[in-house]
């Protein structure tokens, strides 16, 4: 059985980058332990010397020739950006 | 205590395609930002990549090149994380099923020997776009000009045990995918970028000491330079009793020091897990061989070839076959003048001097081959001396035109009319009794004054040959 | 007007009875005066479909207009169209004008018919019920106060209202059946690769699929005709020729072998619900086709392995919506990490932040091989079971769905309750296996949904199979009171 709690929650939150109300927590918390137990039956189920399955159709990836075939379409690619200058997409101040 | 370096690579090498690994988009270097980011690129909503086949082409060449096993069916696998330079937030990559499984290379020792380094793996996927720094309000400003060039991430063994060895390897990998054409291996533009994984641990100890991976080292120098001040770092920790931290550290090139780079320290848990939006890739035995065949000559091969058929030594030999454009000009000069030891002279002295000087590349070298040729062929028939071609090199190098034109212009063609130089020497003869008198009487050793007189007085233009035999004649008593 | 179909539409087109422009306004006057009732549209493009209805009208005068030229259609917002609003029923994407359009998109435009409108749907087509759409729940034209089903709610609602007739959806766990199923109206997930993904907003990469949702099957053919093909732009789609899905409606159900999965009739299906699956069954007997008890043992994997793939694949999936490139962005982020999360934070809805958990701890460090990769397996084990049962049948039936729609506000504390909705459509998707729900009958005047499940690329055996049964019966043809 698993169990979140939390500091689970919040530690998984921030790996997705994702803001919670703190007042959410615990409900976030007992449905993510709920829905945890529920895929936790496969457990039980043996899958020795199973392929993984990634995709339905056993296909394989195409080859796509080597062709430039986009051109700059900054313009209309940018024009709803929530903040752009110089062609550039501004974000907060980068600390390395 | 007797430490042992031990150092890993991880390259990181640009794939010279024209389109991106999964879109159409223009990988050429130094657009305006943004006017090569295409939707895909930009990781736009409901956007889905295509994977070019010539980044596969070209990786299972490098795989072929370091005698490594390529994987007939490999995978591309998310790694996910969040940064403004990964549009996506995750980098599409290949962790479980890479292109190119266990391979090696050889590099040279200081002492003449080799060594043999393994490679561990290399794996394609996608670059990441470019943050820029200066000031937009206090903002970072982003690129994504770059974001989703191919890249061939070849990750070596732990194998080399100094910042010597590093680079060597470096080199040598450099040396293989650019004579492949695989990449350009541009490193101010970024196509040949290297981390490296440096710990150390006690002499005998088999266990490996906790490493730093040091971040985006992209010249050979500072390759070397950041390795050396990473050992004398974690020595001193080491020495003093502390203990070395894993991390990312970022070499100051102008500081000389490496330093923690935090903002990637937190939270490193990439969730891997395979693309679902590709495929797996699939290439036959067959296609593997058929890339094999279209392999050139690699530096090794060509190395030993010139010293077997060509009767270069092994020094002057690795020396041309380093670089695949100084190794092709070769090939030209010795072919059209047809002697290799002088060819391998001329290249490796004044054309490499002139080169290394003026930071140019062989490539595009302002004399050519074609010219090159065109002045040694002008040594061998005696029109000029080794020593005035010297001269001659110089104005071809300064752009004055080629060999014969210079020659001309400049009236520096030999003299090899016998009258003319027994004139001269003549006169040298006349002026000098007393050294006349000396080697008559067995200096033998002052022909060397007369020659040097000789050649002086005819401005270096008589055939050396010549006037050696013809003093002799008349230098004896 | 509204209550003929796309065939019957197009016939009129042809005749001259009406022009398209004609037939999208009255399309255009029926929505701006009840979808205030359902809330079925997110957007409306009055003036983008009068322009197109105007050029497909001088198309057909010159002579070039296929079969549908001057339908008007609804299309749900999950695909991208350029210079239209497409938010994937999410504040995150409420600022976010397409600068392209989706292939299926493209598509649509070629065959020269008309865009009404995008419809509402769960968030990033993350729910059953329509209710975790940002724009509000949308109501089911059959009972007020009923969900529409979902995710693709609003263009079930929409089919049904005879506010379009016909729209686009994408299932990935049951998205166009279950809706299909309570609206009572004809609905087609294709087999997975047939319809390209390419500028359709991923939620699950490898389970989605786009489809159309008709009243008949003979509409949903004409729509398949259109939408279904290889697309260079999507490494999934399959390059397998597209027949013409029409061709085949008329075969005979004679000798057609059914299977019955004992595990779709047993506990937690409504009893009302079986008896009208029964009968529906029953009708494919009198007309030859032969019933057989089939057993598909993982049946109950369906649901635990779903939730852990579809979460895993849209938590890396919905990590571009960042706050950077397009979409919500914060107010005065304070650094990046305050960019991402509060953009996040803000953009998204409950479920979505569920899914998006969920899967981030499923594919975290130390779980990734006992979530994940286990449910890589199961989803195999699943896929098996079909294969099997293949060999011996030519179409599975069952329910489409384990009830009749339920009451808005009913489920949505109860996540588990809420996926249980899916469990006999999620194990297609997990299979790429085609599936469709046509309407088969009525429990306390509420639409209950056939599903019929057929091999991979077998859609033309499916509208086959469908459409005889629409000659059968005229369970397809009612329309809900108040929208007639």
């Amino acid at each position: 059985m698993s169990t979140l709690d939390k500091s689970d929650v919040e530690k998984i939150a921030f790996l997705a980058r994702l803001g919670i109300d703190e007042q959410d927590i615990p409900e976030y918390a007992t449905n993510l332990s709920n829905i945890l137990d529920m895929v936790e039956q496969l457990d039980s189920v043996d899958t020795d010397g199973v392929k993984p399955m990634a995709h339905p159709l056993d296909a394989v990836q195409r080859l796509r020739a080597d062709v430039v075939t986009e051109s700059n379409d900054r313009e209309n690619l940018q024009s709803h950006a929530p903040e752009v200058e110089q062609g550039l997409y501004l974000v907060p101040r980068v600390v390395e | 205590m007797q430490w042992e370096v031990v150092i890993g690579l991880e390259i990181h090498v640009q794939l010279s395609t024209k389109s991106k690994i999964f879109s159409g988009a223009s990988t050429a270097y130094g657009a305006e930002p943004n006017t090569q980011a295409c939707t895909v690129d930009l990781g736009l909503p409901g956007v889905l990549p295509v994977f070019n086949g010539e980044a596969l082409k070209k990786s299972v060449m490098f795989g072929l090149a370091v005698g490594a096993k390529i994987n007939e069916r490999s995978v591309f696998d998310r790694k996910n994380y969040f940064y403004p330079d990964s549009p996506k937030a995750y980098q599409i990559s290949q962790l479980y099923y890479p292109i190119v499984g266990e391979g090696h290379i050889d590099i040279d020792m200081e002492d003449g020997t080799q060594k043999r380094i393994g490679v561990t793996r290399a794996h394609m996927e996608e670059d990441a776009g470019k943050s820029l720094h200066e000031s937009f309000h206090g903002q970072t400003g982003i690129d994504l000009n770059r974001a989703g060039t191919p890249l061939l991430e070849i990750v070596s063994e732990p194998d080399m045990r100094s910042a010597k060895e590093a680079v060597a390897y470096m080199r040598k990998i450099h040396s293989i995918v650019r004579y492949l054409g695989v990449s350009d291996g541009n490193m101010q533009e970024g196509s040949f970028r290297c981390d490296a994984n440096v710990s150390l641990r006690p002499k005998g100890q088999e266990e490996f000491g906790t490493r730093a991976e040091l971040k985006n080292i992209n010249s050979f120098r500072f390759v070397e330079k950041a390795i050396n001040v990473e050992i004398e770092r974690q020595m001193d920790i080491l020495e003093s009793g502390g203990t070395v931290t894993q991390e990312t550290r970022l070499y100051d090139s102008e500081k000389n020091e490496t330093r923690s780079m935090r903002s990637k320290e937190e939270a490193n848990d990439y969730r891997y897990f395979p693309d679902p939006d590709l495929l797996p890739i699939v290439i036959s035995a067959d296609e593997i061989e058929a890339i094999r065949a279209t392999l050139p000559e690699l530096p090794d091969d060509k190395c030993a070839r010139y010293m077997d058929q060509l009767g270069l030594s092994e020094k002057d030999a690795k020396a041309l076959t380093i670089d695949r454009d100084m190794a092709e000009y070769y090939e030209t000069v010795q072919q059209a003048v047809g002697d290799a030891k002088m060819a391998a002279n001329w290249i490796l002295g004044d054309v490499a001097a002139h080169n290394n000087k003026n930071g140019i590349e062989f490539k595009v070298c302002p004399v050519n081959a074609e010219q090159l040729s065109g002045l040694l062929k002008r040594v061998k028939d005696n029109t000029i001396s080794g020593k005035i071609a010297k001269e001659v090199f110089e104005a071809m190098y300064a752009g004055e035109g080629d060999a014969d034109t210079i020659i001309d212009k400049k009236g520096l063609k030999q003299i090899t009319d016998t009258g003319a130089i027994e004139a001269i020497i003549d006169e040298v003869i006349a002026n000098n009794p007393g050294q006349v008198a000396e080697f008559q009487s067995g200096k033998d050793k002052l022909i060397g004054f007369f020659v040097g007189h000789v050649m002086k007085a005819s401005k270096g233009k008589a055939n050396p040959g010549q006037v050696n035999q013809l003093l002799q004649q008349k230098l004896k008593p | 007007m509204h209550n003929k179909t796309i065939a019957e539409l197009s016939a009129g087109l042809k005749a001259g009875e009406f022009s398209s422009v004609e037939l999208t306004q009255s399309y255009l006057d029926r929505i701006n005066s009840l979808d205030e009732q359902l809330n079925s549209f997110i957007t409306v493009t009055p003036e983008l479909a009068l322009e197109q209805a105007k050029q497909a009208d001088e198309q057909r005068a010159a002579g070039n207009a296929g079969i549908l030229n001057g339908i008007p259609l609804a299309q749900k917002d999950i695909f991208c169209t350029k210079g239209v609003k497409t938010s994937c029923g999410s504040k995150m994407l409420d600022p976010f004008i397409s600068p392209y359009n989706a292939t299926t998109i493209n598509k649509f435009n070629d065959s020269g018919s008309v865009m009404l409108g995008k419809t509402n749907m769960d968030e990033f087509a993350m729910g059953s019920s329509n209710e975790t759409s940002w724009y509000g729940a949308v109501q089911n034209p059959w009972r007020k106060n009923a969900v529409p089903g979902g995710s693709s709610g609003g263009s079930a609602a929409a089919v049904a209202a005879r506010l379009a007739p016909a729209a686009t959806g994408t299932d990935t766990g049951g998205s166009i059946r279950q809706p299909a199923s309570f609206c009572g109206i004809t609905g087609l997930k294709p087999t997975y690769g047939r319809v390209s993904r390419y500028g359709m907003i991923a939620f699950a990469s490898s389970l989605d699929q786009a489809g159309p949702m008709t009243r008949t099957a003979e509409d949903a053919a004409l729509m398949l005709n259109v939408m279904a093909g290889f697309d260079p732009r999507d490494s999934t789609s399959v390059e397998e020729t597209v027949p013409d899905y029409t061709a085949n409606l008329n075969d005979s159900m004679a000798g057609l072998k059914i299977g019955l999965p004992k595990e779709y009739f047993s506990e937690g299906l409504d009893d009302a619900v079986a008896k009208v699956i029964e009968s529906a069954v029953k009708e494919y007997e009198k007309m030859g086709a032969v019933i057989k008890e089939i057993s598909l043992p993982t049946s109950n994997l369906a649901v635990p392995t779903y939730y852990i793939i579809a979460p895993s694949e849209c938590s890396s999936n919905l990590s571009r919506m960042d706050g950077v490139r397009f979409g919500h962005r914060c107010e005065d982020p304070k650094d990046l990490n305050d960019l991402y999360i509060r953009s996040r934070g803000e953009g998204f809805g409950t479920e979505v932040k569920r899914r998006i958990l969920v899967g981030t701890y499923a594919l975290s460090e130390g779980f990734y091989d006992a979530y994940y990769v286990k449910a890589q397996k199961t989803r195999r084990l699943i896929t098996n079971d079909f294969n099997q049962a293949f060999a011996d049948v030519d179409v599975i039936m069952g329910p489409a769905a384990p009830s009749t729609a339920f009451n808005i506000g009913e489920l949505t504390d109860d996540p588990i309750t809420m996926y249980l909705s899916d469990i006999y459509t999620i194990a297609v998707n997990l299979a790429g296996l085609p599936g469709m729900s046509i309407p088969a009958g009525f429990v306390n005047d509420m639409p209950v949904g056939l599903q019929l499940i057929g091999k991979h690329f077998a859609e033309s055996k499916l509208l086959n199979v469908a459409h005889q049964f629409q000659q059968a019966t005229d369970w397809h043809t009612k329309a809900p009171a108040a929208f007639k």
